[in-house]
């Protein structure tokens, strides 16, 4: 992959053609898209820069803040006149910046680390995205005093609302066999998500050492709470 | 009962399987709405009389990792291949997912193995390998929220509390909020489109509620996945959820009604948080508006206890509309264990 150009590159992923069909430049995207309203990013100028094909221009997208600003909505699929997808093209250009190790170098991009330790932590862990202890009070005080009362209660409120919590056999939010968790972690080895997981975290420990951090909780810790 | 006259072309019409389901679970669901997902299967084995096959082999389709961009295209792909595999292996071929976002996944990846063959025989090697299995492509792809609508007018004729007034008789003013991965991604796979949906207000004008068209109905909730699940981000996700909020306060609306899981806990959340931070609350008279999922919109108007639906996981109090309606229930149960024991200790709920 070294030697190759960043724009061919890209369009060794299978969305790249889903995602782009010569923009015509209309803007529509940008002017419906949330992350186009509360923050410097902008769909139109995206696949912009994405068509020209130019190197370095790629390179510093790869670098910066600017990819890793959508919220993945896909509105501008629904409203594109030529069946464009910004969205689709966002997930071909962080794949690459991960995979380059060039996500590190903006603070939004940094947030990988602390994104694939829980997701990754939590669906190979236990099968789900997201499970009731993950969602810890502390660092989500706008769940409220709901969220408080039932996180000091998981097991008796989950039994509750008729939920099967951390127990064998159907129902909600119940334990994933080991059997299933196997199969699940045999797919990920099989279809780059371990290496991909692995690329994200030697990255991360290399910047994490450029910037004087020696533990990689801290790390964490920071970059969550966009300190780093 | 009738089914109403439709109002939308027969191009915004979506099949929709009318029996022997496949359900794949919600990760936000069941972290935030259990009792929703208890009830869709109540509703559908009690009421409808319909057959599905609730697994417990399945898994997180992956969804929120992918759109993370922690999980690679390949993987999601080979994942929701084992989904179709169990499906399979069940004997069943009507897939239904629970999850607003699982559902676009699904379509997005059986579109891409349409278009591009070679891919679908490349997940199939994965699968194989990995696992040793193999699947069937379902016959037909459904959100939860379809299955309820096909069987809005079914739930009509059992319905016990209309979606009316009490006091004025005038229906109950509902906006609804459809969840951007329903019909933004492929419109012609939900119900009225993207443009036109027609599920979550076909539900609500069939149990006896009126609908508002406000300005940003299509606009996202604001999770943006990475924008939220990051605390330094969460500006993002509060914003779009604000702007909504604004754009149906004129219209005073009883209730909101949404259509994906994690819709429903942004927009009870984020009035929660702007009521806190700024004292501002946009229902009527400066109260806030209660948010439900239609499977507790369904419940409720079937007569189900409000506490068994899970009304008591919201910050937003329901109690406001269950009033209106008439809808009784008993404040003592809403905190207590099935046994009657009280769980914990009372933490109230954001009524002004």
């Amino acid at each position: 992959m070294n030697n190759m150009k960043l724009s061919e590159i890209l369009k060794q992923d299978i969305r790249y053609k889903e995602a782009l069909n010569a923009c015509m430049n209309c803007g529509i995207c940008t002017s419906v898209c949330p992350a186009a309203e509360f923050s410097d990013y902008d769909p139109r100028i995206l696949l912009n820069i994405v068509q020209t094909e130019d190197d370095a221009e790629l390179e510093k997208l790869l670098k910066s803040d600017f990819i890793w600003l959508c919220g993945q909505c896909m509105s501008c699929k629904t409203r594109c006149p030529r069946n464009n997808v910004p969205g689709l093209m966002i997930n071909v250009l962080r794949r690459y910046s991960q995979e380059l190790g060039y996500f590190t170098e903006s603070k939004r991009g940094r947030q990988q680390y602390a994104l694939n330790k829980v997701l990754n932590g939590n669906i190979l862990g236990e099968g789900y995205c997201i499970v009731p202890e993950s969602v810890k009070p502390d660092l989500h005080p706008e769940q409220g005093p709901v969220w408080e009362w039932i996180y000091r209660n998981l097991p008796e409120f989950y039994d509750r609302m008729g939920a099967n919590l951390h127990k064998p056999g159907a129902g909600v939010l119940r334990k994933i066999d080991d059997k299933d968790l196997d199969e699940i972690r045999r797919i990920f080895e099989e279809t780059g998500a371990m290496e991909l997981q692995d690329a994200i975290n030697k990255f991360s420990e290399q910047k994490a050492e450029d910037l004087g951090y020696d533990d990689m909780n801290q790390y964490f810790v920071d970059i969550f709470k966009g300190n780093v | 009962m009738k089914e109403p006259i439709y109002t939308v072309s027969r191009d915004y019409r979506k099949e929709i399987a009318d029996d022997k389901y496949y359900y794949a679970r919600s990760c936000i669901r069941q972290n935030f709405f259990p009792g929703s997902e208890v009830t869709f299967l109540r509703v559908l084995k009690e009421n409808l009389g319909r057959d599905i096959w609730d697994d417990p082999h399945h898994t997180t389709c992956t969804g929120i990792g992918y759109h993370s961009d922690v999980v690679p295209f390949n993987t999601i792909q080979t994942v929701i291949a084992r989904q179709f595999s169990l499906m399979t292996e069940n004997g069943y071929e009507n897939f239904v997912a629970s999850c607003v976002t699982s559902f676009g996944m699904y379509i997005e990846i059986t579109e891409t193995w349409k278009h591009h063959p070679e891919q679908l025989e490349q997940i199939r090697e994965y699968l194989k390998k990995a696992t040793d299995r193999e699947f069937m492509i379902p016959k037909n792809i459904a959100h939860t929220s379809d299955i309820v609508y096909k069987f809005r007018m079914r739930i009509a004729e059992q319905m016990k509390y209309p979606l009316v007034n009490r006091r004025t008789g005038q229906p109950l003013k509902i906006v609804d909020h459809i969840g951007c991965h329903y019909a933004k991604m492929f419109p012609d796979k939900g119900e009225g489109g993207a443009e036109f949906t027609q599920v979550l207000q076909g539900m609500i004008k069939a149990w006896g509620g009126a609908t508002v068209d406000y300005p940003e109905r299509r606009h996202c909730c604001g999770f943006g996945f990475r924008q939220y699940l990051v605390q330094a981000n969460r500006g993002y996700s509060v914003s779009n959820s604000k702007k909504k909020f604004e754009s149906m306060q004129p219209y005073e609306p009883d209730a909101i009604l949404t259509n994906c899981p994690g819709c429903a806990m942004f927009l009870d959340r984020w009035q929660f948080v702007i009521s806190e931070m700024h004292g501002v609350r946009y229902g009527k008279d400066n109260t806030t508006i209660p948010v439900f999922t239609y499977e507790e919109m369904a419940g409720l108007v079937l007569g189900y206890d409000p506490w068994d639906l899970g009304l008591q996981m919201h910050q937003i109090d329901p109690r406001p509309f269950l009033d209106k309606i008439g809808i009784p229930y008993d404040n003592d149960r809403m905190y207590k264990t099935k046994t009657g024991k009280m769980i914990g200790e009372y933490t109230p709920q954001q009524t002004r």
